[in-house]
């Protein structure tokens, strides 16, 4: 039985596709077998960012349809062999989720797949509750800012009513939060909400906080998981996310603005 | 120093709306007239029907009539068609009414009515209540079961004693866990921005944050062991004597029996410490504890 995480926010923007493509890179890197799927009908972006735009022939929506099966419309990722893509459908809209269909396709994929990753678009409408009603775990992806926050809370709220184990009374959907678009340096400058003050606001538990950084646009421009750029910081904050999920005890880093020591200064000038 | 709110919380009933809110806007400005709008919420019976028979409703009601005919005299009841909305067949309203009357009852709204039955209350001068915000947003499944708000005032807590399945379910299906044997309810999660909670006929206790955007609402009083970030309606069914209790007072809204004040009517030296909230003369107080 596969895992089946949502990726969410209620808010656009915050990094939920980059989150979900940096995941799932990063649990099939560690052997999982691992299946990234864009609930973003009408919008999709994680086939960019997996960098397999021009391998799409069908797409998710097919295969609810029937018009193709599973193992024609997965994309498996060229860097990974455990990893694979199902885009979304940039034609059709929303609706075309059925509730049905979409309980179909994941429990096909259930049996053969340790990790599900899904993707969910902005906003609290039919794709971002179909992309969440399946979920075992939550990644709540916010930016420190107080819309983003309010919008992280609110999605609680509905993860812990709308979601198929919130209607079922089963043991509830696990919930963690990410801290994506951190800037240290503003924060000490009491220009941007806090570790602590988001903490206090949402009280979940913090998977991980991912610093604002240039790596990351670089990365989804090149269709390359940002992940995948073990130089940078927001590449090596997604990997301790990752193991910190997988139940690795990993300090948290990239929290405290860069002290220029006298060795750099020395050094660099 | 307990702070006084003055005429801050002069709320006013807008008939249209008291299903929904105790705190209406204020309409009234000047307070010195010979009378005061004020906003009161009333818990009163519904007769839900569930089959559009009116012999068998009024067989079935005067068995449940016959054992406690007393909590029917001169009882007011509103006339729940929501399940009947799409029936194709005609509700005989002018009959249920007589039927109604008969047992001593003053129907005098519906809700959830389709257009031809609200044509027909509207011809027997009956008030068209509005749906039930809790129906529909029930309908949208948003609300967690264990949490259901039920603010509308216009239902039952008061049922008869007997407990059998007569044609008045004299509870809707989420309610008794929110009304509880004891009317008191625990809510031991966070509380998410648009999430409502309602405890129905008494207190209503959290162990957790309140985010701002949540409400609570409760007939009795209502604590917070955690951060009330968003709003807190007391006393919801005109129980002046209910009491807000918490932890951290960061509130959006605090009220009790209809009387409100907002985020900016209280003091900062009442913001962050653990108050208590309550009616004194009228006038909303807000105590350190």
């Amino acid at each position: 039985m596969a895992r089946i995480i949502v990726i969410t926010s209620g808010k656009g923007g915050v990094g939920k596709t980059t989150t979900a493509a940096a995941l799932s890179m990063g649990l099939a890197q560690r052997g999982k077998r691992t299946v990234v799927i864009d609930f973003d009908v009408g919008l999709r972006n994680l086939d960019l960012i997996m960098g397999c735009e021009r391998r799409v022939v069908y797409d998710f929506i097919n295969v609810i349809n029937g018009e193709a099966n599973l193992n024609q419309a997965l994309i498996r990722d060229k860097r990974c062999d455990s990893l694979y893509v199902l885009p979304a459908s940039q034609t059709r809209d929303k609706d075309a989720l059925s509730k049905e269909g979409v309980e179909r396709v994941l429990g096909d994929l259930s049996d053969n797949y340790d990790f599900i990753v899904c993707d969910s678009p902005a906003g609290i409408e039919h794709g971002a509750n179909m992309a969440m009603y399946f979920a075992d775990d939550a990644i709540v992806v916010t930016n420190p800012e107080v819309s983003s926050v309010r919008d992280s809370d609110r999605m609680l709220g509905i993860l812990s009513s709308r979601s198929k184990r919130a209607e079922e009374s089963l043991e509830p959907i696990r919930e963690y939060l990410l801290l994506t678009r951190y800037d240290p340096m503003r924060v000490a400058n009491g220009e941007m909400l806090s570790v602590d003050d988001v903490q206090e606001i949402l009280s979940l538990k913090l998977l991980g906080v991912v610093p604002e950084s240039k790596a990351v646009l670089n990365a989804s421009n090149a269709g390359i998981p940002v992940i995948l750029d073990r130089e940078s910081d927001a590449g090596q904050a997604y990997g301790d996310m990752v193991s910190r999920y997988l139940g690795d005890d990993v300090p948290h880093r990239f929290l405290h603005p860069e002290k220029k020591g006298l060795l750099s200064r020395i050094f660099k000038g | 120093m307990p702070n006084t709110a003055g005429d801050q919380q002069r709320s006013s009933l807008n008939p249209n709306d008291m299903a929904e809110k105790p705190t209406s806007s204020i309409t009234d400005a000047d307070g010195a007239g010979p009378f005061e709008l004020k906003a009161a919420s009333f818990t009163l019976p519904i007769i839900r029907l569930l089959d559009n028979d009116i012999e068998t409703v009024a067989l079935r009601l005067g068995a449940r009539v016959e054992k406690a005919p007393d909590f029917f005299r001169n009882t007011p009841v509103v006339i729940d068609l929501s399940d009947l909305a799409e029936n194709a067949e005609p509700v005989a309203l002018p009959q249920l009414v007589g039927v109604l009357r008969g047992y001593g009852m003053i129907p005098f709204g519906v809700r959830g009515a389709n257009a031809d039955q609200a044509a027909a209350a509207e011809a027997l001068e009956m008030a068209i209540l509005r749906d039930s915000y809790v129906r529909r947003t029930r309908q949208l499944g948003e609300l967690v079961a264990d949490m259901d708000p039920e603010p509308a005032p216009t239902t039952v807590s008061k049922t008869p004693k007997a407990p059998d399945k007569a044609p008045q379910p004299p509870t809707e299906p989420a309610q008794p866990r929110a009304a509880g044997q004891s009317g008191f309810m625990l809510i031991t999660k966070p509380v998410r921005s648009g999430q409502r909670i309602y405890a129905a006929g008494g207190d209503l206790s959290i162990i957790a944050p309140v985010s701002s955007g949540a409400e609570l609402m409760a007939d009795g009083n209502i604590h917070v062991y955690g951060p009330l970030r968003g709003r807190a309606l007391a006393g919801m069914s005109g129980n002046m004597e209910a009491r807000i209790f918490c932890h951290d007072l960061q509130a959006e809204l605090i009220s009790i029996a209809g009387h409100y004040r907002v985020s900016e009517g209280i003091p900062n030296e009442l913001r962050g410490v653990p108050v208590q909230i309550f009616l004194d003369q009228k006038i909303l107080r807000i105590e350190k504890l």
